[in-house]
């Protein structure tokens, strides 16, 4: 019998001198011990890695599940009933979710239109033409900006963007493009300040630092080869970006785009603010309408009624496949341009 | 020199032993504190619901503290939380806008009772017009929008005096869940029998017009910049904000100022029901000066008290806000229960709480 040559308090230096000391003389039997003691550690460091990832994965399945159980009553109670119905009754207990998925829909469209060539501007110009100095500061605003908290932003929209909008831009839009045939329908209503487009564009203002960032993170990605040798045959700005950076990243300027998407989807106090909270269903964009997240943020607390809450909770259903289904196709996106750049091989 | 170092600093190790030891001891204190927080021995009350009754019950409690020592920890996360919650054993008291029914009160062994009313003002921007009168039925027709211009008739009629302009009226409603939605749909279904039909009553109604805002002070800010605007709040956030708030034709006929004189007027008016669980909206109370809409915030607690010394203290609470809570009310434009109502209130909790093995919880005298 020969004892133990490892205790557990044994230090690595001394692991080796022991080791040193007995190469020639330790049975073999102690360096398989040795190993397998390195190896169960190895083991019990991967499954634990394993475990945490595993958690992120079994936290969504239970959202899904979650979500799907607790507006199983609303499901039972409306079926496909609940998409194609504009009524929202808390009294009659009937509820159809086609105004909250409209009015989701269209703000956050309306909110990428607007970002999206403002946000492409700041980045070509941050990547292309400003100077270093500038360089750093604009970005480090952007990046400020997208920390801003949407209440404030809701605030903001309520108190000092809504009261300007109503008094100065939506007067005009209601006398200049609301004459205007068939799509003038759009843009009729009482000038308050509250309502579709407002949302839209406070929503844009918010999406702008995602895209912007995104988007001048994959100009950058352009080999400067390429646009060295466009300038050097005597290409203009314009058709550097136009024919060099921009095909270069399509698909990646598209992913930051859903990515904004995607935010705008889901943000709720600002859009609460400005939105007017209506469940009317009208043709305007200057009238109040209500998003799924802006009802569930105003509804959800004093919901009475296992339907009404039921139904809430199915409109989060509903939220979560849309914004999971955005979210994908972004990444998907953003992952080709990688590859393309053999950052991912 | 090496010694009286090694010392010093074995000094200043035994005092960092001595403060983790504090440390150690504070923490146990604080452990033992929150696993004890529930119990009587910490005469801590904890209450939630209403948003509506937040801002005097947390000034009652901030006085009450200093009084006697109790702490009352209300959350102010709706009337539909506050009245989960209490029927989940989580708070020793739930306060609601809207009261239970009382075969509700009976499913859920609860005891219900009002604590607190507050009048509920219609308040309108309209530029150029800072008093306008109305009735029920032009209140009706304007929220279930039958009357769209300011310059309707109907309006004109009532108010020969003034010169109204012709422009669009924006409703304003609350967009979320709320006992004062409740209180003002039960006045407009009490007034219309098709308002009634139609849209009815509840804490949030399927609104057949106008833009909803978040809380009071939503609806008021909403009401603040938008001219043409009408909207309903609660009598404190008219005043704060200063907004025009409109009279209104009582029962009895005449046009009533909306203060905390024809509130009072209306809760005197009151024939408050024990055996209901005091089931009483005030609107459209008779009385020459009472205001026709007035809400009352109901308390909820459970019929048996597992913990009889913690439903003192609950009770304590209650009756010292009053006997004791009166000036407190008025200073934040609220309007207290009257004294009839109290007996009878007092008089409930002698004959319907009881503890586990069914004896009645009957408080010492009460003396100021």
């Amino acid at each position: 019998m020969t004892p133990p040559l490892f205790s557990p308090s044994t230090q690595s230096s001394e692991v080796i001198l022991i080791l040193n000391e007995f190469q020639s003389t330790a049975p073999k039997l102690d360096h398989t011990q040795f190993y397998d003691r390195e190896k169960a550690f190895d083991f019990t460091f991967k499954s634990a890695a394993h475990l945490a990832s595993l958690f992120v994965l079994i936290l969504f399945l239970t959202i899904i599940a979650s979500l799907a159980m607790g507006s199983f009553k609303a499901i039972y109670a409306f079926g496909f009933s609940f998409f194609i119905n504009s009524e929202w009754n808390p009294v009659t207990q009937k509820f159809g979710a086609v105004v909250p998925i409209i009015g989701t829909l269209v703000t956050s469209i309306l909110a990428v239109v607007i970002a999206t060539p403002i946000s492409v501007g700041i980045a070509i110009f941050i990547t292309e033409l400003a100077p270093t100095a500038l360089k750093v500061a604009l970005s480090t605003t952007i990046e400020l900006l997208a920390a801003i908290p949407g209440i404030i932003y809701g605030m903001w929209g309520l108190f000092v963007f809504a009261p300007i909008f109503g008094t100065y831009v939506e007067p005009w839009i209601n006398s200049h493009l609301g004459k205007i045939p068939v799509i003038g329908v759009l843009f009729t209503g009482p000038s308050m300040g509250i309502g579709i487009l407002p949302a839209g564009i406070i929503l844009s203002i918010m999406i702008i630092p995602f895209i912007a960032s995104v988007t001048r993170d994959v100009f950058e990605v352009v080999p400067p080869l390429l646009k060295e040798s466009a300038y050097g045959l005597g290409a203009t700005t314009w058709e550097v970006l136009w024919q060099i950076v921009l095909p270069h990243t399509r698909s990646g300027v598209l992913g930051g785009v859903l990515l904004g998407l995607g935010r705008a989807l889901g943000e709720t106090m600002a859009v609460t603010f400005v939105i007017g909270n209506s469940h009317d269903l009208s043709s305007s964009l200057l009238m109040p309408s209500s998003t799924i997240s802006s009802s569930l943020a105003n509804e959800f607390t004093e919901a009475v009624g296992d339907l009404y809450t039921a139904s809430l909770i199915e409109l989060g259903l509903i939220l979560f496949f849309i914004t999971f289904v955005v979210l994908s196709i972004a990444k998907l996106m953003l992952f080709q341009v990688r590859k393309r750049e053999g950052i991912l091989t | 020199m090496i010694s009286s170092e090694w010392a010093r600093s074995s000094e200043e190790e035994g005092k960092s032993l001595v403060s983790a030891k504090n440390l150690d001891s504070v923490l146990d204190w604080v452990l033992l504190k929150m696993l004890i927080g529930s119990c009587a021995l910490a005469a801590e009350v904890t209450g939630a619901g209403s948003t509506f009754a937040y801002p005097i019950i947390s000034k009652w409690a901030d006085v009450y503290k200093k009084e006697t020592g109790t702490t009352v920890n209300y959350q102010s996360i709706g009337s539909g939380g506050g009245i989960k919650l209490i029927q989940s054993h989580t708070v020793d008291f739930g306060a609601s806008d809207i009261p239970l029914q009382a075969e509700q009160l009976t499913k859920s062994g609860l005891l219900q009772f009002p604590i607190i009313n507050g009048g509920i003002v219609p308040i309108f921007h309209l530029n150029s017009v800072n008093e306008l009168q109305l009735t029920g039925p032009v209140l009706t027709d304007i929220f279930s929008g039958k009357i769209k211009k300011w310059n309707h008739p109907d309006i004109v009629q009532l108010n020969p005096n003034l010169t109204i302009p012709d422009r669009d009226i924006t409703v304003v409603h609350r967009s979320d869940g709320s006992g004062t939605t409740f209180i003002w749909t039960h006045y407009l279904s009490q007034i219309s029998s098709s308002w009634k039909e139609k849209t009815g009553e509840g804490s949030a109604i399927n609104w057949p017009t106008g833009i909803g805002g978040k809380g009071n002070e939503g609806v008021a800010s909403y009401v603040q910049r938008i001219n043409g605007s009408i909207g309903y709040v609660e009598y404190a956030y008219a005043l704060q904000n200063k907004i025009n708030a409109a009279r209104l034709k009582n029962r009895s006929g005449e046009f009533v100022i909306p203060n905390a004189a024809s509130f009072q007027s209306a809760t005197t008016h009151a024939t408050w029901n024990q055996s209901l669980g005091f089931y009483l909206l005030l609107t459209n109370m008779p009385g020459k000066n009472s205001w026709p809409i007035v809400g009352s915030t109901f308390i909820l607690i459970q019929k048996t008290q597992i913990k009889p010394e913690q439903a003192k203290e609950i009770l304590k609470f209650f009756r010292w806000a009053y006997h004791h809570g009166k000036s407190l009310a008025q200073e934040l434009d609220y309007i207290s229960v009257p004294d009839p109502a109290v007996k009878l209130i007092e008089h409930s909790w002698k004959t319907e709480l009881k503890d586990q093995n069914d004896t009645s919880i009957i408080l010492p005298i009460y003396s100021k």
